[in-house]
Protein backbone atom coordinates (compact mmCIF):
# COMPACT_ATOMS: atom_id res chain seq x y z
CA UNK A 1 0.00 0.00 0.00
CA UNK A 2 1.91 2.67 -1.45
CA UNK A 3 0.44 6.43 -0.34
CA UNK A 4 2.73 9.75 -0.38
CA UNK A 5 3.52 12.02 1.88
CA UNK A 6 5.70 15.90 2.21
CA UNK A 7 7.50 15.87 5.63
CA UNK A 8 8.37 19.75 5.81
CA UNK A 9 11.29 19.96 8.21
CA UNK A 10 13.71 23.42 9.35
CA UNK A 11 17.02 23.02 10.27
CA UNK A 12 19.35 25.41 12.09
CA UNK A 13 20.41 28.61 10.11
CA UNK A 14 23.61 27.94 10.94
CA UNK A 15 23.96 24.51 9.38
CA UNK A 16 26.47 24.32 6.61
CA UNK A 17 25.42 23.09 3.42
CA UNK A 18 27.33 20.51 2.87
CA UNK A 19 26.15 18.88 6.08
CA UNK A 20 22.66 19.58 5.07
CA UNK A 21 23.03 17.49 1.42
CA UNK A 22 24.50 15.33 3.91
CA UNK A 23 21.13 14.47 5.81
CA UNK A 24 19.27 15.05 3.07
CA UNK A 25 21.23 12.24 1.27
CA UNK A 26 21.06 9.42 4.06
CA UNK A 27 16.93 10.13 4.41
CA UNK A 28 17.00 9.35 0.57
CA UNK A 29 18.72 6.51 1.38
CA UNK A 30 16.99 5.06 4.38
CA UNK A 31 13.74 5.70 2.48
CA UNK A 32 14.84 3.73 -0.84
CA UNK A 33 16.31 0.82 1.73
CA UNK A 34 12.88 0.53 3.07
CA UNK A 35 11.12 0.58 0.16
CA UNK A 36 9.97 4.05 -1.10
CA UNK A 37 10.71 6.62 -3.49
CA UNK A 38 11.44 10.05 -2.20
CA UNK A 39 12.12 13.66 -3.76
CA UNK A 40 13.55 16.77 -2.10
CA UNK A 41 13.53 20.25 -2.57
CA UNK A 42 15.65 23.03 -0.62
CA UNK A 43 13.76 26.48 -0.08
CA UNK A 44 16.18 27.79 1.24
CA UNK A 45 16.83 30.02 4.62
CA UNK A 46 14.19 31.46 5.87
CA UNK A 47 11.91 33.55 8.26
CA UNK A 48 9.79 31.71 10.73
CA UNK A 49 6.80 33.43 11.92
CA UNK A 50 7.61 32.57 15.58
CA UNK A 51 10.83 31.67 17.68
CA UNK A 52 11.94 27.95 17.47
CA UNK A 53 14.38 26.51 19.80
CA UNK A 54 15.60 30.24 19.89
CA UNK A 55 15.80 30.80 16.41
CA UNK A 56 14.13 33.28 14.08
CA UNK A 57 15.65 31.81 11.07
CA UNK A 58 15.32 28.31 9.84
CA UNK A 59 16.38 26.43 6.48
CA UNK A 60 13.40 24.66 4.99
CA UNK A 61 13.11 21.58 3.49
CA UNK A 62 10.34 20.20 1.72
CA UNK A 63 10.92 16.03 0.98
CA UNK A 64 8.33 14.26 -0.92
CA UNK A 65 8.12 10.45 -0.04
CA UNK A 66 5.71 7.74 -1.95
CA UNK A 67 5.77 4.56 0.18
CA UNK A 68 4.42 2.72 3.27
CA UNK A 69 3.93 4.27 6.49
CA UNK A 70 6.62 2.43 7.93
CA UNK A 71 9.10 4.77 5.45
CA UNK A 72 7.87 7.80 7.50
CA UNK A 73 7.51 6.74 10.66
CA UNK A 74 11.70 5.68 10.03
CA UNK A 75 12.05 9.47 8.25
CA UNK A 76 10.51 11.01 11.47
CA UNK A 77 12.48 9.10 13.61
CA UNK A 78 15.92 9.98 11.87
CA UNK A 79 14.81 13.94 12.03
CA UNK A 80 13.94 13.01 15.82
CA UNK A 81 17.53 12.12 16.47
CA UNK A 82 19.27 14.65 14.55
CA UNK A 83 20.11 17.74 16.34
CA UNK A 84 19.86 20.66 13.92
CA UNK A 85 16.62 19.98 12.69
CA UNK A 86 14.52 22.02 14.81
CA UNK A 87 10.50 21.46 13.70
CA UNK A 88 8.91 18.87 11.12
CA UNK A 89 5.73 18.21 9.88
CA UNK A 90 4.13 15.08 7.76
CA UNK A 91 1.17 15.46 5.77
CA UNK A 92 -0.19 13.15 3.87
CA UNK A 93 -0.67 14.25 -0.07
CA UNK A 94 -2.34 11.03 -2.14
CA UNK A 95 -6.06 11.71 -1.12
CA UNK A 96 -5.76 15.59 -2.16
CA UNK A 97 -3.71 14.50 -5.10
CA UNK A 98 -6.64 12.28 -6.06
CA UNK A 99 -9.21 14.58 -5.30
CA UNK A 100 -7.48 17.40 -7.73
CA UNK A 101 -7.44 15.33 -10.63
CA UNK A 102 -10.85 14.06 -10.29
CA UNK A 103 -11.88 17.84 -10.70
CA UNK A 104 -9.31 18.22 -13.30
CA UNK A 105 -10.76 15.85 -15.06
CA UNK A 106 -14.55 16.88 -14.46
CA UNK A 107 -13.26 20.53 -15.72
CA UNK A 108 -11.37 18.52 -18.99
CA UNK A 109 -14.70 17.15 -19.57
CA UNK A 110 -16.57 19.49 -19.59
CA UNK A 111 -14.04 21.74 -21.61
CA UNK A 112 -14.25 19.29 -24.36
CA UNK A 113 -18.35 19.14 -24.75
CA UNK A 114 -18.11 23.26 -24.82
CA UNK A 115 -15.76 22.69 -27.78
CA UNK A 116 -18.00 20.02 -29.63
CA UNK A 117 -21.46 21.97 -28.52
CA UNK A 118 -20.14 25.64 -27.91
CA UNK A 119 -24.21 26.88 -28.23
CA UNK A 120 -25.85 24.90 -24.56
CA UNK A 121 -22.58 25.52 -22.85
CA UNK A 122 -22.00 29.39 -22.91
CA UNK A 123 -24.23 30.36 -19.80
CA UNK A 124 -21.86 28.10 -18.09
CA UNK A 125 -18.53 30.41 -17.52
CA UNK A 126 -20.49 33.72 -16.81
CA UNK A 127 -22.91 32.90 -14.63
CA UNK A 128 -21.49 35.57 -12.39
CA UNK A 129 -21.15 39.11 -14.40
CA UNK A 130 -20.47 41.79 -11.64
CA UNK A 131 -16.44 42.01 -11.21
CA UNK A 132 -16.12 40.09 -7.37
CA UNK A 133 -12.98 41.02 -5.62
CA UNK A 134 -12.93 39.63 -2.08
CA UNK B 1 -30.42 35.67 4.55
CA UNK B 2 -28.68 37.62 2.04
CA UNK B 3 -29.03 40.34 4.68
CA UNK B 4 -27.06 38.76 7.74
CA UNK B 5 -23.93 38.29 5.72
CA UNK B 6 -22.55 41.98 5.75
CA UNK B 7 -19.68 43.15 3.64
CA UNK B 8 -16.56 43.89 5.36
CA UNK B 9 -17.03 48.47 5.03
CA UNK B 10 -20.63 47.31 6.07
CA UNK B 11 -20.35 48.21 10.21
CA UNK B 12 -20.04 51.99 9.28
CA UNK B 13 -22.55 52.47 6.56
CA UNK B 14 -25.36 50.69 8.64
CA UNK B 15 -24.66 53.45 11.09
CA UNK B 16 -24.91 55.93 8.96
CA UNK B 17 -28.25 54.57 7.82
CA UNK B 18 -29.90 54.68 11.39
CA UNK B 19 -28.85 58.49 11.81
CA UNK B 20 -30.56 59.04 8.32
CA UNK B 21 -34.50 58.92 9.64
CA UNK B 22 -34.44 62.29 11.78
CA UNK B 23 -37.74 63.03 11.16
CA UNK B 24 -38.99 60.47 13.88
CA UNK B 25 -39.28 62.32 16.91
CA UNK B 26 -38.64 60.01 19.65
CA UNK B 27 -35.79 57.53 20.27
CA UNK B 28 -33.45 59.15 17.34
CA UNK B 29 -31.24 56.29 18.08
CA UNK B 30 -33.85 53.33 17.46
CA UNK B 31 -35.62 54.39 15.41
CA UNK B 32 -35.55 52.57 12.53
CA UNK B 33 -35.70 49.37 14.85
CA UNK B 34 -38.91 50.15 16.36
CA UNK B 35 -41.42 48.94 14.02
CA UNK B 36 -39.86 45.82 12.70
CA UNK B 37 -41.28 45.86 9.06
CA UNK B 38 -41.70 42.33 9.10
CA UNK B 39 -38.42 40.34 7.66
CA UNK B 40 -35.62 41.26 5.79
CA UNK B 41 -36.78 43.08 2.67
CA UNK B 42 -38.50 45.81 4.22
CA UNK B 43 -36.23 46.87 6.80
CA UNK B 44 -33.23 48.72 4.55
CA UNK B 45 -35.90 49.79 2.16
CA UNK B 46 -37.19 51.54 5.01
CA UNK B 47 -34.09 52.90 6.10
CA UNK B 48 -33.09 54.18 2.83
CA UNK B 49 -29.79 52.94 3.12
CA UNK B 50 -27.88 53.53 -0.01
CA UNK B 51 -24.72 51.65 -0.02
CA UNK B 52 -24.62 48.97 -1.98
CA UNK B 53 -23.86 45.81 -0.23
CA UNK B 54 -22.22 43.45 -2.95
CA UNK B 55 -22.67 39.66 -2.53
CA UNK B 56 -19.29 38.12 -1.45
CA UNK B 57 -18.52 35.14 -3.65
CA UNK B 58 -16.08 32.46 -2.71
CA UNK B 59 -12.43 33.46 -3.51
CA UNK B 60 -11.02 29.88 -4.29
CA UNK B 61 -14.49 29.08 -6.06
CA UNK B 62 -14.36 32.16 -8.57
CA UNK B 63 -10.33 32.06 -9.18
CA UNK B 64 -11.12 28.13 -9.14
CA UNK B 65 -8.03 27.54 -6.85
CA UNK B 66 -8.92 24.07 -5.79
CA UNK B 67 -5.69 23.21 -4.00
CA UNK B 68 -5.11 24.57 -0.85
CA UNK B 69 -2.22 24.03 0.28
CA UNK B 70 -0.34 24.88 3.80
CA UNK B 71 2.56 25.67 1.76
CA UNK B 72 1.08 28.69 -0.34
CA UNK B 73 1.61 31.29 2.41
CA UNK B 74 1.13 34.19 0.55
CA UNK B 75 -2.57 33.13 -0.30
CA UNK B 76 -3.11 31.88 3.50
CA UNK B 77 -2.26 35.16 4.81
CA UNK B 78 -5.42 36.95 3.35
CA UNK B 79 -7.55 34.88 5.11
CA UNK B 80 -5.32 35.31 8.60
CA UNK B 81 -6.48 38.71 10.47
CA UNK B 82 -3.47 40.51 11.99
CA UNK B 83 -3.90 38.83 15.23
CA UNK B 84 -2.83 36.03 13.81
CA UNK B 85 -6.55 34.24 13.81
CA UNK B 86 -8.28 32.82 10.83
CA UNK B 87 -10.93 34.91 9.24
CA UNK B 88 -14.21 34.16 9.58
CA UNK B 89 -16.40 33.16 6.87
CA UNK B 90 -19.02 35.74 7.29
CA UNK B 91 -16.28 38.26 6.56
CA UNK B 92 -14.45 36.65 4.08
CA UNK B 93 -17.16 35.18 1.80
CA UNK B 94 -15.62 31.91 1.34
CA UNK B 95 -17.82 28.63 1.08
CA UNK B 96 -17.92 26.38 3.78
CA UNK B 97 -15.61 23.57 1.94
CA UNK B 98 -12.87 25.82 0.79
CA UNK B 99 -13.17 27.18 4.49
CA UNK B 100 -12.92 24.09 5.81
CA UNK B 101 -9.48 23.71 3.41
CA UNK B 102 -7.86 26.80 4.32
CA UNK B 103 -8.36 26.54 7.82
CA UNK B 104 -7.20 23.16 7.90
CA UNK B 105 -3.99 24.46 5.53
CA UNK B 106 -3.59 27.51 7.68
CA UNK B 107 -3.29 25.09 10.89
CA UNK B 108 -0.57 23.28 9.07
CA UNK B 109 1.34 26.39 8.42
CA UNK B 110 1.15 27.50 12.09
CA UNK B 111 3.28 24.24 13.03
CA UNK B 112 5.59 24.64 10.69
CA UNK B 113 6.21 28.10 11.57
CA UNK B 114 4.72 29.54 8.88
CA UNK B 115 2.44 31.53 9.66
CA UNK B 116 2.32 32.62 13.41
CA UNK B 117 0.00 30.96 16.32
CA UNK B 118 -0.58 34.40 17.54
CA UNK B 119 0.41 38.19 16.06
CA UNK B 120 2.08 38.92 13.18
CA UNK B 121 5.47 37.07 11.86
CA UNK B 122 7.69 38.80 13.38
Amino acid sequence: MNRSYEVMFIVRPDMADEDLNKLISTLESSVTFAGGTAKSEVWGKRRLAYKVAKFNDGIFVLFMIEGPGAVVREVERRLRVTEQVIKFITVRTDEETKRLDKIKKIRDARKKTSVAAPAPATPEPGTEPAPTTV
Amino acid sequence: MAEETKAPAAPPAAAAGESRPEGRPERADRGPRGPRPGGGPGGPREGGRKYFRRKKVCKFCVEKIEAVNYKDVRLLAQFVAESGKITPRRLTGVCTPHQRRLSKAIKQARNIALLPFSGRAQ
